[in-house]
């Protein structure tokens, strides 16, 4: 099968009974960059920012993750990422950052099912137990960086940007048949 | 494959997430047209290959981003330490004794 790049459309991609993966729909992905203390930010977006590299945090539709020292992926719903913005632009000479709109860069895939876990092996190289559930990384996925988001023991998001999701899906497909045609 | 300890993500994890970016603790010129040439020469190019304890930079590219230091053995391939960038270079004693 192919798939065209820049338009992996939402809808299910490779479902076995150990694995299913499916294209989630688009939501509003800001990226954050800041120094110093983050709660004037945090009290501008209504949610309290992550303190450590892989944790987490959510105030109702509204999630956030973070990825480096200075850095944060704010996920919500696309009507909220105007008045998001907007209050955060407010902070701009109090307290300097950067907030960008990178909505359109990612497509995101969820992975779940009871092998789910092992799928996430097939390309990427650290140890998947060592991300507990509610938390995520940015990582390695068969070459290209990508977040890793686990919901549950057996439930992943992965956000792969555009220009690579085809890869991943295709190679994620192949492993769910692999992982189906394994002996119980 | 190397497992390699992020100072920034305090988690040890696999080389494939990481890139190696050169000697470490060079640093620039405050004021670059006061050198001579082989004085920028010796900043641009020259390097110590060491054999052993190599100090040098690297990066956590797919993870959080950051550039950090290494101790790190060309022989036996061991890190020694890792710290974060803008911290003093740690003395060697320390590091061989009881290696992280
Ligand atoms: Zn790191």
């Amino acid at each position: 099968m192919s798939i065209e790049v820049s338009s992996l459309a939402p809808g299910l991609l490779a479902e076995t009974p150990v694995a299913r993966v499916s294209v989630l729909p688009a939501k509003a992905r800001l990226s954050l960059r800041a120094r110093g203390s983050a709660a004037p930010i945090a009290a501008a977006l209504g949610l309290g920012l992550p303190d450590r590299i892989g944790r987490r945090a959510a105030a109702g539709a509204i999630e956030a993750i973070r990825l480096g020292p200075d850095e944060w992926t704010v996920l919500a719903p696309a009507e909220d990422a105007a008045r998001l913005i907007a209050a955060c632009a407010a902070l701009a000479t109090s307290h300097p950052h950067s907030l960008v709109d990178i909505s359109g860069r990612e497509v995101t895939l969820l992975i779940e099912g009871s092998k789910a876990a092992e799928l996430l092996t097939l390309g990427c190289p650290r140890d998947i137990a060592t991300i507990p559930p509610g938390e995520g990384r940015r990582t390695l996925f068969d070459g290209a960086t990508v977040v890793l988001w686990r919901d549950a023991e057996d439930r992943f998001h992965l956000d792969v940007w555009n220009s690579f999701a085809s890869h991943i899906a295709q190679l994620l497909e192949t492993g769910c048949k692999e992982l189906a045609a394994e002996p119980a | 494959m190397l497992l390699i300890h992020c100072p920034y993500c305090d988690e040890t994890l696999p080389e494939a997430e990481f890139t190696y970016a050169g000697e470490a603790h060079v640093f620039r010129p405050a004021d670059p047209s006061s050198q001579t040439d082989d004085q920028w020469e010796g900043f641009l190019f020259i390097r110590a290959n060491v054999r052993g304890p190599h100090y040098e930079r690297w990066r956590h590219l797919h993870g959080c981003g950051r550039f950090f230091n290494a101790v790190r053995d060309t022989v036996s391939d061991r890190f020694l330490t890792t710290y974060r960038a803008g911290e003093p270079r740690p003395a060697l004693a320390t590091l061989t004794e009881e290696p992280k």
